[in-house]
């Protein structure tokens, strides 16, 4: 029996604003408990919410960039339920007329084709506060710090057919966030969460098989084990003749499991309707065409640019415009060096970023600026050093030994480049080896590589390769 | 001194006649001497009270001072005051203190008027007759057997039996103009939007709204010229130039349309309400306005609806009060549950869960449309009926309340009955318009309400209108037997 897996994801995204969306206090994270929390935070009687404009111009950049409509006019609803960390029991969040409609985001399979992911919709709402149940014997904490902290509900189409599509949606609309400047998108810190609705069905049926809700799948690792554990599971359920039964499920990274949370018997009904406190939220044409000014170039787009501007494949250029930063750092290696582009791009893609990977670094951390690197690259192409000696003087740059310049001269490092020179060295080499001159005058072809060995042994690697083989050649006729 | 009115006490201060601590401790003297039969005051701030009038003293003294400087007044127990309690007449709340001040009373300690206390209201402003308060029922000053009417009963009693020159009031059904009704005084709704409900506990958001209680018209024009204004805090506060309610109170009638609405004037109207509203019609003819019947053919469906919207709206806004952070909390609880029910159950009167219970069932899934969406397409509806009325008319006149103030107990087990005493002013809150309630005679002693209802912002006019009535009459002036 071959089944087909249906997935749709919900993500949170905390949208980067200073203050939250209905109060003025800060949404920096990492506060001592509760001191972040005004008295809108807290739900004390009386106070009223006010809308942060802030907010509402992140959720229509973000609706401009997966060219979605986006509403002229949204609602603000309650959706009341009692639990210790939602203050005013209730959240207000957008239900039935969201600010963001139908869009689309375009994501990469690993065979090289593209599929568009469909996104149903996006809309504004405030986050809860936090339940801390270690640490209180018998009690629970209740930290306001995150209550009212904005958040971006994008909801996705059910068009994912494997935990693997759903990483590379999910991974691209991490870029997306961060490229828009409108989430920091801390996995860790939560500012980027992730629900998936996951369902199988027999290939080649249309109905849609009953779907489970599976949550707190933080990280992009644990979205495909906790998918992929799901799909067995239901499989499993299926083929020994049960039902999958609708229901909220949590995914547990230390067993790799998902386990039941609630039936949809137990669900909540949130009652919700419309927020008495809050207008319905007008947006003008004047504010969505000031939005779209302030639109920066969108992954998609910079990746085009990437492959007809500066000729890259469409793997080293999907690799250098992964995010806003890695672009921006590529640019400028290229800028520096003078423009050799593929140079730039195979020493981003490969020195630096194994560098950082080891350092467990961001691009922006990194210790070798671009401009540094490109320096470095040029030395490259003026054949003041080879490209193997490049890597020594890349770690010393690494290690903060200085510029490239000053790292050649300081160890010496300057490519021999005087013919003269090397042909000194080459007959110095022949004459050390009479008997291997021999072997390859009567046909020994293979010598040739020991010959431009023992040359390079003798310069410490600074003679010119290509010079090296071309003098090699004519002498050892 | 407590009986002059506002306008006359603010003059004698002017003139230098009385200062704001001899006033302020006249009224403080006559609530100790006489509020303990009447219960209308829940929290007495003396000594803030004087300090606030020493300051208006000397601001006055500096030529500072602005129309209200030194005139005291009284808060509803609704609204936030910082570091003084605010109950909101409930239980669950009793400890409670505001770090902060509502909107509404920062207006008055800007302008530096003297706040005497907080008066006793309906618990969460759910009542007509002020019996569901936690701090016990407040006695009509005219006939202490009887209510005097609600939620703003407390204001209304102390206004009545002079304990104080003013009180706010909150008005989501009539709570302003019913008890001002009963109690023979005046009272303004304003439009929604005109006050801010910044810091005013919310009972129903959508048709909450704040306003002053007072002897007179003019009175409640000065007030509402403190009380109100745009307030960025509250989103549904509108932005609209400020106004001088007094603007318009000395403008002659000639030609005022006046609209008589059929539906207020049939069954269930009591004969004595209706006679002494029959002669302020005569009144308001001799002063020459023009009087017409007009129909709100859906006024009927006014107080169906509105028990749809408000209980709703206030299942939702009474949440918050969970026993977790802050106001009543039940002993020992013994899991989560058992923290949210006791603590609710215990800290809640019955007809405040009564409406949670109605509200929770209209928003629930399967009777969110038939209950919720059906009734606020019928507040469109009478919205859309007051809209036609004053393409004819100015104003619309009719009674307040379809009786003078009840006994207590009376409609207690009856909450339909007691529901239906707000017949007459329900509708305009679901629209959204200005009303306001001045007294208009006597039914076998009792105060009888006349009601006025204005379009849209049109509080001067209405004021106007009412104090024309009242230049003619001295129904605002008389004062209960044993408060003279």
């Amino acid at each position: 029996m071959e089944w087909e897996t249906v997935i749709g994801l919900e993500v949170h995204a905390q949208l980067a604003t200073k203050s939250k969306i209905f109060s003025g206090a800060s949404t920096a994270y990492g506060a001592a408990p509760n001191t972040q929390a005004c008295a809108i935070d807290l739900g004390l009687p009386g106070v009223l919410p006010v809308l942060n404009r802030e907010a509402v111009r992140m959720a229509v950049k973000f609706g401009l960039a997966i060219g979605a409509e986006i509403s002229p006019r949204s609602v603000f609803a309650r959706k009341n339920y009692f639990y210790p960390d939602l203050p005013k029991g209730y959240q207000i969040s957008q239900y039935e007329l969201p600010v963001v409609g139908l869009g689309k985001l375009e994501i990469e399979l690993e065979d090289g084709e593209t599929k568009t992911i469909g996104i149903t919709r996006a809309h504004l709402e405030e986050d809860a506060g936090k339940s801390l149940h270690e640490d209180f014997h018998g009690m629970s904490g209740i930290d306001l710090n995150r209550a009212g902290t904005p958040l971006l509900e994008i909801v996705s189409e059910p068009d994912m057919r494997s935990a693997r599509e759903a990483v590379a949606y999910l991974k691209k609309l991490h870029a997306l966030v961060r490229y828009l400047e409108i989430c920091d998108g801390n996995m860790q810190e939560g500012s980027f969460r992730c629900d998936a609705n996951v369902s199988v069905r027999r290939k080649g049926t249309e109905k849609f098989g009953t779907r489970a809700e599976i949550k707190n799948i933080n990280s992009f690792r644990f979205v495909e084990r906790a998918i992929n554990y799901e799909v067995e599971r239901q499989i499993d359920i299926l083929e020994g003749g049960g039902a999958v039964v609708q229901e909220t499920r949590l995914y547990d990274p230390d067993k790799g499991e998902t386990r039941s949370m609630r039936s949809k018997e137990e669900a909540n009904d949130y009652r919700y309707f419309p927020d008495p406190d809050l207008l319905p939220l007008e947006i003008d044409a004047g504010f969505i065409e000031g939005v779209r000014g302030t639109l920066p170039e969108l992954p998609d787009e910079k990746k085009h640019r990437f492959m007809t501007h500066y000729g890259l494949s469409a793997y080293d250029a999907g690799v250098l415009t992964a995010s806003r930063e890695m672009g921006d750092y590529y640019e400028a290696v290229v800028k520096a060096c003078g423009g050799h582009a593929k140079l730039a791009a195979n020493w981003v893609m490969g020195e630096l970023s194994a560098a950082l990977n080891k350092d467990n670094r961001e691009i922006t951390e990194s210790p070798v600026s671009a401009a540094a690197l490109g320096q470095m690259l040029e030395r490259i192409e003026d054949n003041t050093i080879s490209g193997k000696i490049a890597k020594d003087v890349f770690e010393a740059m690494w290690n903060g030994e200085g510029s490239a310049d000053a790292v050649i001269e300081k160890k010496g490092l300057k490519q021999i480049t005087d013919t003269g020179a090397i042909e000194a060295i080459i007959d110095k080499v022949m004459a050390d080896n009479p008997g291997q001159l021999e072997q390859y005058r009567t046909g020994k072809d293979k010598l040739f590589g020991f010959f431009v060995g023992q040359v390079m042994k003798a310069t410490g690697g600074k003679a010119n390769p290509g010079q090296v083989n071309d003098l090699l050649k004519r002498k050892l006729q | 001194m407590h009986e002059k009115t506002i306008a006359e006490l603010s003059a004698a201060l002017a003139k230098g006649e009385c200062s704001s601590v001899e006033l302020t401790e006249h009224f403080l003297k006559r609530i100790e001497a006489l509020d303990g039969g009447l219960n209308s005051f829940v929290t007495v701030t003396a000594e803030q009270a004087l300090a606030q009038a020493k300051a208006a003293d000397d601001r006055r003294a500096r030529g500072e001072a602005g129309a209200l400087t030194g005139v005291p007044m009284a808060q509803k127990d609704i609204f936030c005051t910082d570091g003084v309690r605010t109950t909101c007449g409930s239980k669950m709340l009793d400890n409670f203190i505001a770090p902060y001040d509502a909107t509404v009373v920062e207006r008055f300690k800007a302008e530096g008027c003297p706040m005497l206390g907080k008066t006793n209201m309906d618990e969460f402003a759910m009542g007509s007759s002020n019996e569901t308060s936690f701090h016990g029922p407040v006695k009509n000053p005219w006939d202490t057997a009887r209510v005097p009417g609600g939620s703003s009963g407390g204001s209304a009693a102390a206004v009545a039996a002079r304990l104080t020159p003013s009180a706010t009031g909150t008005d989501t059904g009539g709570s302003i103009r019913q008890p001002a009704a009963l109690c023979g005084i005046t009272g303004l709704k304003p439009t929604y939007g005109r006050v801010s409900r910044w810091g005013m506990i919310a009972f129903a958001s959508s048709l909450d709204q704040g306003g002053p209680m007072a002897a007179t018209a003019e009175d409640c024009a000065l007030l509402a010229n403190v009380m109100s204004g745009f307030d960025p805090r509250d989103s549904t506060s509108i932005e609209r130039p400020a106004e001088d309610f007094t603007a318009r109170l000395n403008e002659p009638l000639k030609g005022l349309r006046i609209g008589l609405p059929r539906e207020f004037f049939g069954e269930g109207l009591d004969a004595g309400v209706a006679k002494a509203v029959d002669e302020t019609i005569e009144q308001y003819k001799q002063l020459g306005a023009e009087v017409k019947e007009v129909g709100l053919p859906n006024s009927g469906l006014s107080v169906p609806a509105y028990y749809v919207v408000a209980p709703a709206e206030c299942s939702s806004n009474l949440a918050r009060f969970d026993g977790v952070r802050y106001g009543y909390r039940c002993e020992n609880p013994k899991d989560l549950m058992d923290l949210y029910t006791r603590s609710r159950g215990e800290g809640f009167g019955a007809e405040v869960k009564r409406r949670i219970m109605v509200g929770t069932y209209a928003l629930s899934a399967g009777y969110f449309d038939a209950y919720y969406l059906k009734a606020q397409k019928i507040r469109r509806l009478i919205a859309d009926d007051f809209a036609r009325a004053f393409e004819e008319v100015d104003v619309i006149l009719g009674p307040t309340s379809p009786s003078t103030a009840f006994k207590l107990g009376e409609k207690t087990d009856d909450p339909v009955t007691m529901y239906l005493s707000d017949i007459y002013t329900i509708a305009v809150n679901l629209a959204g318009l200005p009303g306001m309630s001045i007294p208009a005679g006597f039914s076998d002693g009792l105060p009888v309400g006349l009601q006025l209802i204005g379009n849209y912002f049109d509080e001067a006019r209405l004021l106007g209108v009412a104090h024309q009535y009242q230049s003619v009459t001295d129904w605002h002036r008389r004062i209960p037997k044993g408060f003279e």
